[in-house]
């Protein structure tokens, strides 16, 4: 182990490879090697940790595994150490390492030393035994939200609670915002109340695959197609096989028909929080015709079933094809009607311009992805920088609005909606001939496979470590709402705290994405 | 006479929900949807005044007192307020001010009914509240010195007599500028778009509507009773402004009054449907410009 260059191992999304040509560094090699990454433009797409067999040394109990995306390259750099109870926390010099090293410190009971922000991420106990990095008393129940809250001290500063039970019919989180009168000067966002151990429930041995296909499609529902894609890559990764070019085409079709549905549901949701009724009213009505349309495609509205391991469940034949070309054609001109009313109303425009601004440079550094990101002008799609064989988007069909404000994060998700709506209808015109799945030989052994998918929020990650028998040791997922909670909490700083809800609607996070 | 007051209380009292009723449909008119029946407030209210009260243990009378005056002050109001072209049966000298402040005092008793909760959003809202009312007093008040500069008395009868028929042509700019200005504040004082949405669930962004999320059952009853009636009460005076029509027949009268109220319902629709909110910090910015508006309007009586 001379220079971190020597021994650089770089897959493509949908790499597969052996543990064995992926050796633990020492830490100071793999911290050089991350931090150097980082600053040459690299992401963390992922950073998490397997427990290392017994029997092991104390001082060498976990392998962190590290994937760093570098998107002008299409490359996924894989690193690995071996640490002990303690590790040193990158967080100051890398901050979008922070979550994930709370993550690893909470799931195994292991200190990052010198976080600056070292708290719990979701509330449940670690995953080894007795352990916890908090000294917490194990007979003492946890409950998520309960960590100690950033206060700001003064007379005149004042503390709003929202959540976990919200008014309308959302899903649990928790908000704490610091205020001076109308103005936040710091929110903190405490997550988990729907934390279910999804990443443990993945690993072992599942013979026909079903158990894993069905929890992969409830990581985050409103990214069934996102999430099931992502795994189903994995799985193909570690059998060594692709699925069918005809099987390929149908998943990018639900997969837009998913981005499709959340856009304009996420678009009304604006005009909902700011009053403007006729979009509102429209949007919401639109989103249900996408979601009738996907299930015209596999019978599930929200596509369960649809995407499976070695290719997809349900084909496209002539007739249905026909029948969702012409559900489309009508939808179509709703969509783009509902929308431009809403970007042409001045009074919606002066409240969404310039409000929840995040800069490009904070957006960097915190690592946010998907239409967050491109919000803030960095041009970052994994359709276009990591597509799975052959269906790529050009990079400058990336939509990126310069901004990011809520405005700019509208107008990202109009320019999708529009290149979406284009997307679907030649896909399903040229669709390629063929089978549409393909049976999975057993899955490699000892080794890690990677795959990323642009769900409709942004860039799904999952990885997946197997042992020595090919079953699943580790699985990992990462929403990208385990990046982009933070960018939230970001855009409030100063902001009037009657402009959270819009701002919060303006990046629509999974809450059970990240608590998985 | 008693007949006179007897009708009006009945015109008040009974049909005031309505007019949310004709705002909803006009909305959903907009939206494309078929909405709720316009009768949908009065089953509203029935509702929630055969539900059971949650009252929190740290409130005290001030929290039962909220929404009991949010009642008596518009009926009270009412009674020095012509009602189109029936007559105010209680009327003085400078009875123009006691109706600004007698909504002034309900204000108070929301207010202070919201912080005896001791919740953080309430008195955010009362702390809302209070601001953008400080600042839409003058507007009113500078309306009500244009009419006081066109009529020969300090009453409301007088004020709102039906010389303004002729006034319209003498100082039709002053008076056009004052039923602007009036209709702002008919918008901020009854947390209509695009000041406040009566329809949001997000706590946050709410004025009125969080002042009193604590009430339930027959005081949010009460509370919303007291909106409609609100309501109803402050849109008489644009009405009676923009339509100031006597025809001395009481039924016809009383009939040419109840349209006024459903095509200004039908307006208030209207603006809601499409608009967006205001940000929370452009209100006291256009309140202020309101003011300075109503100050031209006087100017401009005075000249």
């Amino acid at each position: 182990m001379t220079g971190h260059d020597v021994d650089r191992v770089v897959v493509r999304n949908g790499g597969c490879v052996p543990l064995a040509s992926l050796p633990p560094v020492p830490w100071s090699v793999f911290a050089d090697a991350m931090l150097g990454d980082v600053a040459a433009g690299a992401r963390v797409a992922a950073y998490f940790g397997t427990p290392v067999p017994a029997p092991f040394a104390p001082d060498a109990m976990l392998d962190l595994f590290a994937v760093l995306a570098r998107d002008d390259l299409g490359e996924l750099r894989l690193l690995r150490t071996r640490v002990g109870e303690r590790f040193p926390s990158l967080a100051s010099r890398c901050p979008q390492v922070q979550m994930f090293e709370r993550e690893i410190g909470e799931q195994y009971g292991v200190v990052a030393e010198g976080h600056p922000w070292f708290k719990p991420v979701r509330g449940h106990r670690s995953w080894r035994d007795g352990a916890d990095a908090w000294g917490r008393n194990p007979d003492v129940p946890l409950v998520p939200g309960e960590i100690d809250y950033y206060r700001v001290e003064g007379d005149e500063v004042h503390e709003v609670a929202v959540g976990p039970v919200h008014a309308g019919i959302i899903e649990p989180g928790h908000f704490r915002f610091q205020c001076h009168g109308e103005t936040v000067l710091h929110l903190e966002i405490a997550l988990g109340y729907q934390h279910r151990g999804v990443e443990r429930m993945m690993t072992g041995s599942d013979a026909d695959g079903t158990r894993a296909r069905q929890l992969v499609e409830t990581v985050a529902g409103d990214t069934t197609i996102g999430h099931a894609t992502a795994h189903a890559l994995v799985r193909e990764a570690l059998a060594g096989v692709a699925a069918p070019a005809r099987a390929a085409a149908l998943r990018s079709v639900a997969l837009e028909l998913e981005r499709l549905a959340n856009h304009v549901g996420d678009i009304g949701g604006l005009a909902t929080d700011v009053g403007f009724l006729p979009t509102s009213a429209f949007c919401g009505r639109i989103r249900g015709d996408y979601l009738n349309v996907t299930a015209e495609l596999c019978g599930n509205r929200f596509g369960r079933g649809m995407v499976r391991p070695g290719g997809v469940g349900f084909d496209a034949e002539p007739a249905v094809r026909e029948r969702i070309l012409k559900r489309m054609a009508a939808i179509d001109r709703d969509t783009r009607g509902a929308i431009r009313l809403f970007f042409g109303t001045p009074s919606v425009l002066a409240r969404l311009e310039g409000t929840g601004v995040l800069t490009p440079a904070t957006a960097r550094e915190l690592g946010l992805v998907g239409v967050a990101a491109r919000a803030c002008g960095l041009a970052m799609d994994t359709r276009a920088q990591h597509p799975p064989r052959g269906e790529a988007i050009g990079v400058d069909q990336i939509a990126v609005a310069p901004d990011g404000d809520v405005h700019a994060r509208g107008r990202v998700r109009q320019r999708e909606i529009e290149s979406s709506l284009a997307r679907v209808k030649e896909t399903l015109a040229g669709l390629p001939a063929g089978t549409i799945h393909t049976p999975l030989p057993a899955a490699a052994a000892g080794s890690l496979a990677v795959a990323l998918v642009e769900g409709w929020r942004g860039e799904i990650v999952h990885v997946a470590v197997t042992d020595a028998g090919g079953d699943i040791a580790r699985y990992k997922i990462v929403d990208p709402s385990f990046h982009n909670w933070s960018g939230l909490a970001m855009a409030l700083r100063g902001e009037q705290i009657s402009d959270f809800p819009l701002i919060n609607k303006s990046f629509n996070l999974s809450y059970c994405g990240f608590d998985l | 006479m008693i007949v006179t007051t007897l009708l009006r209380l009945v015109l008040l009292l009974a049909f005031a929900p309505l007019m949310l009723g004709v705002i909803a449909r006009t909305k959903a008119a907009f939206a494309g949807r078929q909405g709720a029946p316009v009768l949908q407030p009065y089953w509203d209210l029935g509702r929630l005044w055969r539900k059971g009260i949650v009252v929190s243990r740290t409130t005290t009378w001030i929290f039962w007192a909220g929404p009991v005056v949010a009642v008596t002050v518009p009926v009270v109001a009412s009674l020095l307020l012509p009602m189109g072209a029936l007559a105010a049966p209680l009327s003085f000298e400078g009875d123009v001010i006691l109706f600004v402040y007698l909504f002034a005092l309900a204000r108070f008793f929301t207010a202070a009914a919201a912080l005896d909760t001791g919740s953080s959003f309430e008195g955010m809202g009362a702390a809302r509240e209070v601001t953008f009312a400080c600042l839409a007093e003058p507007t009113l008040l500078l309306g009500f010195v244009v009419l006081a500069r066109l009529a020969d008395g300090l009453t409301l009868n007088a004020l709102l007599g039906a010389h303004l028929a002729a006034a319209w042509g003498s100082s039709g700019a002053s008076l056009a500028l004052i039923v602007v200005c009036l209709m702002v504040v008919l918008l901020v004082e009854n947390a209509r778009i695009p000041f406040d949405d009566p329809n949001t669930h997000l706590e946050l962004t709410m004025i009125h509507e969080v002042m009193v999320l604590d009430h339930s059952g027959p005081l949010l009853g009460l509370i919303q009773y007291g909106a409609a009636l609100k309501l109803m009460v402050l849109g008489a005076v644009i009405m009676r402004m923009v339509l100031p029509v006597d025809t001395g027949n009481l039924w016809l009268d009383a009939g040419i009054f109840l349209g006024g109220q459903f095509v200004l319902a039908v307006v208030i629709g209207t603006i809601e449907s499409v608009m967006a909110r205001l940000r929370l910090a452009r209100v006291p910015q256009i309140l202020v410009g309101t003011t300075l508006v109503a100050v031209f309007a006087v100017v401009l009586v005075l000249r």
